[in-house]
């Protein structure tokens, strides 16, 4: 009797902590997102959370999202990108320099005229030789930088990166070669390699934040504490608790100080999306950025008022390795891009209002009239279509000498978002092609390590862009391109990128781009998935926020609104 | 005594070299480069980086080097941040994670060993199975579960407690909970068949047969002997709790030392592999030495080898 009683005690005990412990999952996600529908209003301090410890918060050795969202709240460029309403739009303005740089005819020297009376958050100067040093240390081959190549559109800057030269006079000269000149404290000339219609948003990208010449020589690890630290943004770096937190409060030399609401922004570091998310719900956090997958598609059903998409510059795709059979037929690779539902991996799977793609270049960027998106103009490049989907596939697999598809696999990084796509396109293959498909699931550096010795399939991939031009989707997938891992190259791709390239007239340029495109998506070394999009919440009492297409949301321009005086806004 | 000291140490030196050694080869083999990213990678960028950090150096030079810098205890820069080294990774991430550890060890021994005592004393009665619920609970629920509930109960639905980051004496009180659940389950099962062989054993009869009093025969005839085991497997518990959890530090934003053995691996950042690695191991060892120093203590019939009476 006993006995009896004690394991029907300990089945009901069992069961309570499954069931809390199941409801704690789904109860998390299945009310609204503001249970605390305000944020910490009262001192003005917002508070975000940067997911990871930035590997650096120097200009030259930034690199990732987690390094440069912080980055550009403390840093701005020689240009920054203007809001234009709300919808993420924006355009360049001077911020550094002032307004209305000089192009030369050619469109490759640009001359930068700086803004009176600059000043570092310390109260130095700001000065053009502050820039001119900035981007001479990132290319420094001893520095060591990751991104120094976003600087290679200097003439001379790869030379000099790239040289193995070990005498000091010789590496000198090498150095005075890359066309980078401050002329006098105000004036900042600059010629590129070719002309580059977009140089004017590049400048506002963090490797050419510029950095005090004067804090560096003296401290080469100024950028390393937060007491140290020097630098020209909105915001200053007030503390740095590695790997835990940071503070930074509103840079009073700051060109346009005025401008800016906040008396500060609060930083965490908590790497769990699940974690920041309750932080969130419980007040600790003002915004949440990125957001678990299952609480964006819930947040989405519900139409949650402080819940936001917005759309990002960015193509989710799959590669194919074209030098493996059958995948070096053109058939059977656009046989399988045709054989896939995009809508329901974008609505039942990622759920986040992303848009099924049917080229490579994502929408947000402007075609050469300015006005028109370039993805709108160049259109969609095929359809799916499973009945033509069969017969592209038996055609290719003859032409191939098989008469069966022979079983291959999806590669995907270690991610549940990944892993649930490839489980579906799996299934869509299957079913619809009838071909055994297999997934594998390999860690990052893995994966990446075999896409370049080209041995794997298919193979998921990501682009989100560094800055808003065709160019960087476009320019993937060129023969010398180190990202292009399909084994597939064309020299009549490489022209046409390389036309886009060296115009300095946007028709020309766009026109090739939108020729590049069309012969990659009739080649199909690469399976467009869908657009990305951004998908974050906000508290309600918070304004401002700004999104730009290939940036993590700009804090910058954000303020507290009064709850009364919204409240009153309401009613009238 | 000393002398036991003394050739415990070339032991454990011993034996950090032979962990230094593998891991360093075996880390070398997995596919994988530290600098490899989705995005572009010039060759003139990637040869920079592999120089900077003596990557292009051929293996045995990299050993070479790796061991200098161990013998003078700098454990070289991580390959992923240029603001902090694995220096700063263990000065920095250990001392939390030893707080967390530590308030985790005296919550789990002291609730386990209670637990377990109870449960031998009322054996087979209803306290027995409560106890062994508790235990069972403690260790077939994993903790991420539990610290998942934790967060979204305690913290953001009744608001009692923070439900991340670490700050305050607050901030502590979940993860310590949730680090705490499975050693205590564990320690609770082990003291109680301990306990249960001891109180068979002639000489308890013998002693309460002499008539003393029941608490004296459970603490210093009992508890003495039952809680051998327990001393055992401490020293393991105590160095996989102290050097961080990478799951609960993960679920909590802590920042401790836990992730350093995930991330290392994950990253290719063979510094902090390796420094993660010795680092554990030489905590490990010294554990297990104070753990044998403590047999004798408690129980006086164990001398340590060479040792002086």
């Amino acid at each position: 009797m006993k006995r009896g009683f004690s394991i029907i005690v300990s089945l009901v005990l069992l069961l309570t902590l499954a069931l809390t412990g199941c409801g704690g999952g789904t109860k998390e996600t299945g009310e609204s997102g503001n249970q605390k529908s305000s944020g910490n209003t009262g001192n003005n301090i917002l508070h975000v959370n940067n997911s990871s410890e930035p590997g650096s918060l120097h200009p030259a050795k930034s690199q990732g999202t987690h390094d440069s969202w912080p980055l550009r709240h403390l840093f701005v460029g020689l240009t920054m990108k203007e809001p234009k309403g709300n919808t993420g739009d924006f355009e360049i303005k001077g911020a550094m320099a002032k307004d209305g740089w000089k192009i030369s005819p050619d469109k490759k020297t640009y001359t930068f005229e700086l803004r009176d009376g600059l000043k570092w958050s310390n109260g130095d100067p700001l000065t053009a030789h502050d820039f001119e040093y900035a981007w001479k240390y990132a290319l420094n081959p001893a520095t060591a930088s990751e991104y120094a190549y976003q600087l290679y559109y200097i003439q001379g800057a790869e030379q000099y990166n790239s040289s193995k030269e070990k005498d000091p006079a010789k590496l000198k000269a090498l150095e005075d070669k890359v066309a980078v000149k401050a002329k006098d404290d105000k004036t900042l000339v600059v010629t590129l390699v070719n002309p580059t219609p977009y140089f004017d948003e590049l400048v506002s990208f963090y490797t050419y934040f510029p950095v005090n010449k004067k804090v560096q020589e003296q401290n080469p690890n100024w950028a390393n504490e937060a007491k140290t630290f020097v630098s020209n943004g909105p915001f200053k770096l007030t503390e740095w608790k590695h790997k835990d937190s940071m503070k930074m409060v509103k840079n009073e030399n700051y060109f346009e100080k005025d401008r800016i609401k906040l008396a500060g922004i609060d930083w965490t570091m908590v790497e769990s999306e699940n974690t920041a998310w309750q932080m969130y719900r419980s007040g600790q956090l003002d915004l949440s950025y990125p957001l678990p997958g299952d609480v964006v598609g819930q947040l989405k059903a519900q139409n949650a008022p402080d819940f936001k998409i917005v759309p990002e510059y960015a193509t989710y795709f799959y590669r194919f390795n074209t030098q493996k059979k059958p995948f070096t037929n053109v058939k059977v690779r656009k046989a399988l891009t045709m054989a896939i539902d995009r809508k329901t991996i974008t609505e039942s799977i990622a759920q986040g209002g992303q848009k099924p793609a049917f080229a490579l270049v994502a929408e947000g960027s402007k075609d050469a009239n300015g006005k028109d998106d370039f993805r709108q103009v160049g259109g969609d490049y095929f359809k799916e279509d499973v009945t033509e989907a069969k017969k592209l596939l038996a055609e290719g697999l003859k032409e191939e000498g098989m008469d069966k598809m022979p079983k291959f696999n999806i590669m995907y990084n270690n991610n549940d978002l990944h892993k649930r796509i490839a489980e579906a396109i799996q299934e869509m293959w299957r079913n619809n092609l009838g071909v055994d498909v297999g997934i594998e699931n390999v860690e990052f550096q893995v994966k990446i390590d075999r896409e370049h010795k080209l041995d794997y399939d298919v193979a998921r991939a990501g682009w989100i862009a560094d800055f808003i031009d065709p160019m960087t989707f476009v320019d993937m997938f060129t023969s010398v391109s180190t990202q292009n891992d399909t084994g597939w190259k064309s020299q009549a791709y490489d022209a046409e990128v390389n036309q886009a390239k060296k115009s300095s007239n946007a028709e020309v340029r766009m026109a090739a781009m939108h020729k590049a495109e069309d012969i990659i998506m009739k080649d199909m070394p690469i399976l467009p998935i869908y657009f990305y999009t951004k998908a974050y919440t906000l508290k309600e009492n918070v304004t401002g926020v700004f999104t730009p297409p290939d940036e993590y949301p700009v804090l910058k321009y954000a303020k507290f609104v009064d709850e009364k005086d919204k409240k009153n806004k309401e009613k009238q | 005594m000393l002398r036991y000291t003394l050739q415990r140490l070339g032991w454990a030196l011993l034996t950090l070299w032979v962990v230094v050694t593998l891991t360093f080869s075996l880390m070398h083999l997995i596919p994988g480069n530290p600098f490899a990213k989705e995005g572009n990678m010039p060759p003139g960028v990637f040869e920079n980086l592999m120089k900077y950090y003596n990557l292009d150096q051929p293996l045995y030079v990299q050993y070479w080097l790796y061991l200098k810098s161990l013998l003078a205890l700098d454990f070289g820069p991580s390959l992923k941040s240029s603001t902090i080294t694995v220096n700063d990774y263990i000065s920095e991430g250990f001392p939390v994670s030893l707080h967390l550890g530590l308030q985790a060890l005296l919550i789990g021994v002291t609730l386990g060993i209670i637990l377990g005592v109870i449960a031998a004393l009322y054996h087979n009665r209803f306290p027995d199975y409560l106890s062994m619920i508790l235990a069972i609970i403690g260790i077939s629920v994993p903790n991420f579960i539990l610290a998942t509930v934790f967060i979204n109960y305690v913290a953001v639905e009744w608001g009692w407690l923070p439900a991340a980051t670490w700050g305050t004496w607050k901030h502590t009180i979940l993860p310590s909970l949730a680090l705490a659940a499975m050693p205590m389950a564990f320690i609770a099962r082990l003291m109680r068949s301990s306990m249960l062989e001891v109180l068979s054993q002639d000489y308890i009869k013998t002693a309460k047969a002499k008539g003393l009093a029941r608490n004296v025969v459970i603490i210093r005839h009992t508890l003495r002997n039952a809680i051998l085991p327990v001393v055992t497997v401490l020293g393991i518990i105590t160095a996989n709790l102290v050097t961080g959890s990478f799951v609960i530090e993960h679920i909590f934003g802590i920042p401790g030392m836990g992730e350093m053995f995930v991330k290392g691996i994950f990253n290719r950042d063979y510094p902090v592999i390796l420094g993660s690695t010795v680092f554990y191991s030489a905590i490990l060892i010294f554990l297990i030495f104070l753990v044998d120093v403590m047999y004798t203590w408690i129980d006086p019939r164990i001398k340590v080898a060479g040792g002086s009476k």
